[in-house]
């Protein structure tokens, strides 16, 4: 049981519990929070699961959990954790089944005014066009070969087969590409998943929605960015499917032998990792990249669909329907970076699951138009509220790892919120508020109800409040798909 | 405990499961039923074929969770479920399961995986319990 006397406060908005708690820990654990958010966090086990994090070996300054933290397996969704290299480990739940979940924003020129008595049409066009669902077979089923491809890829195989546009590679983390994926470290049965599964949205939490600009916060990155207030912008949430899940558990079945063998001695199962120098290491770690790179190529055929519902639903009836991407982030992957630890420049691998990479101004990866201003990061409400646009900040590379918050995070069970919200209902009340809703599954909905998930609008104010992030834009839902 | 063997549990963002057998094949029987209830699985009419299954693990825990998805992986790429289960465990490590399949209507919810996350079989007075965690 950890209790709020456990912490120490170490900022307005940043609380610490040393190592001296537990006598395994390795590094001490800090949580972005207001009193009210901490609270919060303590209620489930998300607390508990960071302090279990904080054991893994070669962790480096701390773990670092976002405001939007809650219970997880393994670590917490919400966690960060930077492991160095060579010898530190890496930890396949430490990323999570879904690699490279994440989230891809387009912007427009489609004025919400104009758009508005198409946007029923609009949204049932998006549904029939990005196959959503349990299982969802895919609109680009793929042989062995391809897969492979894909794997290697990333992004880079939906513009070679003419599902992208070089911009939309250009503002994507990574190019859209992890270098060192290699699809000879991937099973034969998550291949046998991934192949049919290609530009399919899933279910759960995965939706898209489309948007509009409410608010701005911060012209000049607005503007670069192409959003304008009263404007529509689209964002696609989404991961690696079948293919992330079954490489996920493939390795996490895997290294259970593993620990042993490196005489790791770990709190819970799910922690299961080996070094980043090892053969399991390295295997997961090329393996974790196809996903990554799937996940990528994923999201961008979805783009192309829902470019094509758009020209399906407004060409002709408002001036101008293109939609040009934004940016498009990871929330769930290992990613191997240097960052400034105790004034020494050291590679470490940053575990980020259900946290969002937001790295500040002068990262030469990023395009110039965002080069001095800061990584886009992108963080989704929970269904029917605001969703925002920040940027990455100096203080996140020293306070974070050069992370922020992925989301709302939930309060309530998926258990509690079935029982005590039904899907019909809440689709009624949605769509009274002006809100489309095209959902396959009633129950899948209530899981996803807005009271089940903490103030989107908090959790936002508390990683500026801490300085690891920026305000760009504020925006307003006016259609939702989810499978 | 409902009188099936499993009851769900609250956990925040994904699935817990809490499940009791008399013995070992009970508790891997139940905790087979209550996945495909969570899931909302619905079996159709049509041609019932027996399967059978062998697994292996290390222990019992790597066991169950090799079992559990061994039936997510069949539901997703053969749309096919399944409604009996015959089991038989040597040693804590070796599974063989005569199952009866039943083709696959729909499934309501998505199960990612199954964890490991502080996965424990316990043994209690008049059996088995486990708490089960899965990725939704």
């Amino acid at each position: 049981m950890i209790r709020k006397q456990d912490f120490s406060q170490i900022g307005p908005v940043l609380w610490e519990i040393s190592t001296s708690f537990r006598e395994d820990m390795r590094v001490p654990v800090r949580i972005f929070a207001d009193d009210r958010m901490l609270e919060a966090a303590l209620s489930d086990r998300s607390i508990q699961q960071a302090v279990n994090a904080a054991t893994l070996p070669g962790l480096v300054s701390h773990v670092s959990v976002m405001p939007d933290v809650h219970q997880g397996y393994g670590f917490p969704i919400g966690g960060v954790a930077a492991t160095r290299l060579p010898d530190g480990v890496i930890s396949p739940g430490g990323i999570g089944y879904d690699i490279n979940c994440g989230v891809r924003l387009l912007s427009s020129n489609i004025s919400a005014e104009e758009a508005k008595p198409h946007m029923a049409n609009l949204a049932s066009a998006l549904y029939a066009n990005c196959p959503s669902g349990v299982g969802g077979k895919g609109s680009v089923p793929l042989s062995a070969k391809q897969l492979d491809k894909v794997c290697r890829l990333g992004a880079e195989w939906a513009l070679e087969n003419s599902y992208a546009r070089p911009e939309d590679i250009q503002r994507t983390e990574e190019g859209g590409r992890i270098k060192d994926a290699d699809p000879t470290h991937v099973s034969l049965r998550a291949k046998q998943r991934g192949r049919p599964q290609l530009g399919t949205l899933g279910a759960g939490n995965h939706f898209i929605e489309v948007d509009v600009v409410e608010q701005i916060f911060h012209p000049e990155a607005a503007r670069a960015m192409g959003l304008e207030e009263g404007m529509l912008a689209l964002q696609i949430h989404c991961g690696s499917r079948g293919f992330g899940h079954q490489i996920c558990s493939d390795y996490v079945r895997e290294l259970q032998g593993a620990v042993q063998r490196y005489n790791i001695r770990l709190p819970d199962r799910e922690l299961v990792c080996a070094p980043l120098d090892s053969p399991e290491g390295t295997h997961y770690l090329s393996a974790m990249g196809c996903a990554a790179n799937y996940a990528f190529a994923n999201r961008q055929i979805l783009v192309h669909h829902a470019r094509r519902s758009f020209e399906q639903s407004l060409a002709g009836k408002v001036r101008e329907w293109d939609l040009r991407q934004v940016y498009d982030i990871a929330h769930n992957m290992g990613k191997i970076e240097e960052h400034t630890i105790d004034g020494k420049k050291v590679r470490v691998c940053v575990h980020r699951k259900g946290a969002t990479r937001a790295f500040g101004p002068g990262f030469a990866e990023l395009p110039e138009e965002y080069r001095e201003l800061g990584q886009p990061v992108l963080v989704p409400g929970s269904m029917g509220t605001s969703s925002w646009v920040l940027l990455g900040t100096e203080a996140s590379m020293a306070l974070s790892f050069g992370s922020t918050c992925h989301g709302a995070g939930r309060v309530m069970s998926r258990k509690q919120a079935k029982r005590t919200v039904r899907g019909d209902q809440l689709r009624e009340k949605l769509e009274s508020g002006g809100i489309h809703i095209r959902a396959g599954s009633m129950p899948g909905l209530a899981e996803e109800a807005p009271q089940a998930y903490k103030d989107v609008d908090s959790v936002v104010d508390v990683v500026v409040r801490a300085g690891i992030a920026k305000k760009v834009a504020r925006l307003r839902p006016l259609a939702v798909i989810k499978g | 405990m409902e009188p099936q063997g499993y009851e769900e549990i609250e956990h925040t963002a994904d699935w817990a499961l809490r499940v009791r057998g008399n013995n070992l094949e009970e508790l891997f029987r139940n905790a087979a039923l209550g996945m495909l209830q969570l899931a909302g699985v619905e079996p159709r009419e049509g041609l019932a074929q027996k399967r059978l299954i062998e697994l292996q693990a290390t222990d019992s825990e790597g066991l169950l969770v090799t079992w559990l998805e061994e039936i997510l992986f069949i539901l997703e790429s053969e749309d096919v479920t399944f409604t009996e289960f015959d089991l038989r465990l040597e040693g804590n490590t070796r599974l063989t399961a005569t199952v009866q399949e039943a083709p696959l209507m729909n499934i309501k919810e998505h199960i990612k995986a199954v964890t490991y996350h502080n996965l424990r079989i316990a043994r209690m007075e008049n059996g088995f319990e486990v708490t089960v965690v899965f990725d939704v």
